[in-house]
């Protein structure tokens, strides 16, 4: 296999983008990360996106092709590739872009996501992304994406004695890392009653457990290493990326507190980059509900199963800990534009690695990122590194 | 969703799923395949007795639009006896609910489709403790 580079990134702003459509949230990561890379743009050989549901949120399917078209790459007849893993599907355009390099095909790809999900309205918002679980026997009796992850975070309470306050400090740290992220849809800080006393929405979780679901888009170039040192002389390199599956629904699945899809696909990445979890200096969590977070301590390897909850308390998980988790201020700060979250991921770790995050800046060689699709039937874990 | 519904009313009305006579893996909703032995020669609906036991549950205050008038509603993860776990509503109050509880099914209305629209119903919960 091939060594593959991240030679640039590129982020549009998250969240309410009323001023802005589909194709300008696009362009602008897009072209960022073009202009990042030093490219002219005629050097990239295909383009893969991610978007879970053009269809619904804009009635537009075709979206791979629109790109193209918009970002002048079909006027050079670039194929344009989407994927869809619902919240999954940016890790996933990752995956396939990393894939067509390593594998030698192309020297120079991009991966994009992108999700518009304000053009509809919050019904129609909460009702596309039941279609993320299983519709027929999920859905159809009212179980939510909120409801699913509920069940997941009562049973971990009672085998594990996590509480609702080990739930609320993931937000206030979330929270308290994007207030110094000038991308984030919401920079301000929060305390651990604001969140308890946020409305419910399905206990035990309540508002501010819940990531927003926002506009926004996130482009990264990948080239082959061998060129990839023309471009950039501050290299990140994936290391690894995989990706595994769990049953859809979770009335399915053995144990409701564990992910088996993260597990696996965790465990295949350290295997393929030579690391292990305790090499891993720096995490982007899909935080699309708070347990979430904590779930995904235990099944990345970072603490046994059921001690989730004591890397939080501990401060561990925080800035200035020894494992910073999120520091963009995950999905809940940052805005989780659902398609696109998974390549938000990688330009956070990247910027990271390179040095160049700023005020949120942490100490950092190795980095890890996991995007989760729905209620953990996709997960798809990425390693980066600066060697 | 009419025509998907439809074809499901006999596996919704009552709590016909399916076992695998290979490995005796027993699957609610109905499978026509086996995922643990990949094999479907096997499988064979079975009706199963509609008793169990509360795994995990939640009180859904945020709902679908076709939920609107039955907020809040509870969703629960029900362990059927000698059977699978099945994901359904659980009729009884927020005070009532617990983990662990035994529960039997019931048959209930669902939704309906606005006031001309048709009625979807199901199998629900309801609590069984004496």
């Amino acid at each position: 296999m091939e060594r593959v580079a991240i030679i640039g990134v590129g982020q549009s702003e998250f969240g309410e983008l009323w001023d802005s459509g589909f194709r300008e949230i696009v362009l602008k990561a897009g072209i960022d990360a073009i202009e990042d890379a030093g490219l002219e743009g005629k050097e990239i050989e295909a383009i893969y996106i991610g978007n879970m549901s053009g269809g619904r949120y804009l009635a537009q399917e075709h979206i791979a092709a629109l790109i193209a078209d918009y970002s002048g790459l079909a006027e050079l007849g670039v194929p344009a590739t989407r994927v869809e893993a619902a919240d999954a599907s940016g890790g996933l355009a990752l995956r396939q872009a990393y894939l067509s390099v390593a594998s030698g095909v192309h020297d120079i790809v991009i991966a994009a996501g992108a999700e518009k999900v304000t053009d509809v309205g919050s019904e129609m918002t909460t009702d596309i992304m039941a279609s993320s679980a299983d519709r027929e026997w999920e859905g159809f009796v009212g179980a939510t994406i909120p409801a699913l992850y509920a069940l997941m975070a009562r049973k971990h309470f009672e085998m594990y004695g996590t509480t609702p306050e080990d739930l609320a400090r993931v937000s206030v740290k979330n929270h308290k890392n994007g207030a110094l992220n000038p991308k984030a849809q919401f920079r301000r800080e929060i305390t651990v009653e604001d969140v308890l006393n946020s409305p419910k929405v399905a206990e035990p979780l309540r508002l501010l457990d819940c990531a927003p679901l926002s506009d926004g888009a996130a482009a990264v170039i990948l080239a082959n290493e061998k060129i990839a040192k023309e471009y950039a002389d501050n290299l990140v390199f994936i290391k690894s990326c995989t990706q595994a599956s769990d049953y859809l629904a979770l009335h399915s699945r053995r144990d409701i507190t564990t992910m088996e899809a993260v597990r696996k696909a965790a465990s295949l990445a350290y295997k393929m980059a030579e690391v292990s979890p305790q090499n891993i200096d720096v995490v982007e969590i899909h935080d699309s509900f708070t347990i979430a977070e904590i779930m995904a301590y235990e099944d990345l390897g970072f603490v046994e199963k059921g001690k989730g909850a004591e890397l939080i308390r501990e401060g561990i998980t925080e800035l200035d800990g020894s494992l910073p988790v999120n520091p963009s201020g995950g999905l809940k700060a940052c805005g989780h534009a659902i398609g696109a979250t998974g390549i938000r991921q990688a330009v956070e770790i990247t910027s990271q690695l390179r040095g160049e995050a700023g005020k949120r800046q942490v100490d950092c060689e190795t980095g890890l990122s996991l995007n989760i699709g729905g209620t953990g039937a996709t997960a798809v874990v990425t390693i980066y590194g600066v060697v | 969703m009419l025509p998907r519904f439809w074809r499901k009313i006999k596996y919704r009305y009552d709590i016909v799923g399916s076992v695998c006579e290979t490995c005796n893996t027993k699957y609610y909703p109905p499978r026509n395949f086996c995922p643990i032995c990949r094999r479907r020669s096997s499988i064979k609906e079975e009706m199963f007795e509609g008793k169990g036991k509360v795994l995990s549950y939640t009180v859904v205050h945020d709902t679908p639009e076709e939920y609107k008038l039955e907020k809040p509603y509870i969703i629960a993860l029900i362990e059927l006896d000698n059977g699978p776990v099945i994901t359904s509503q659980v009729v009884c109050s927020e005070n009532e609910i617990r983990t662990g509880m035994r529960v039997k099914k019931a048959f209930r209305k669902y939704f309906e489709d606005g006031e001309d629209g048709i009625i979807y119903y199901g199998t629900k919960f309801v609590p069984d403790e004496d």
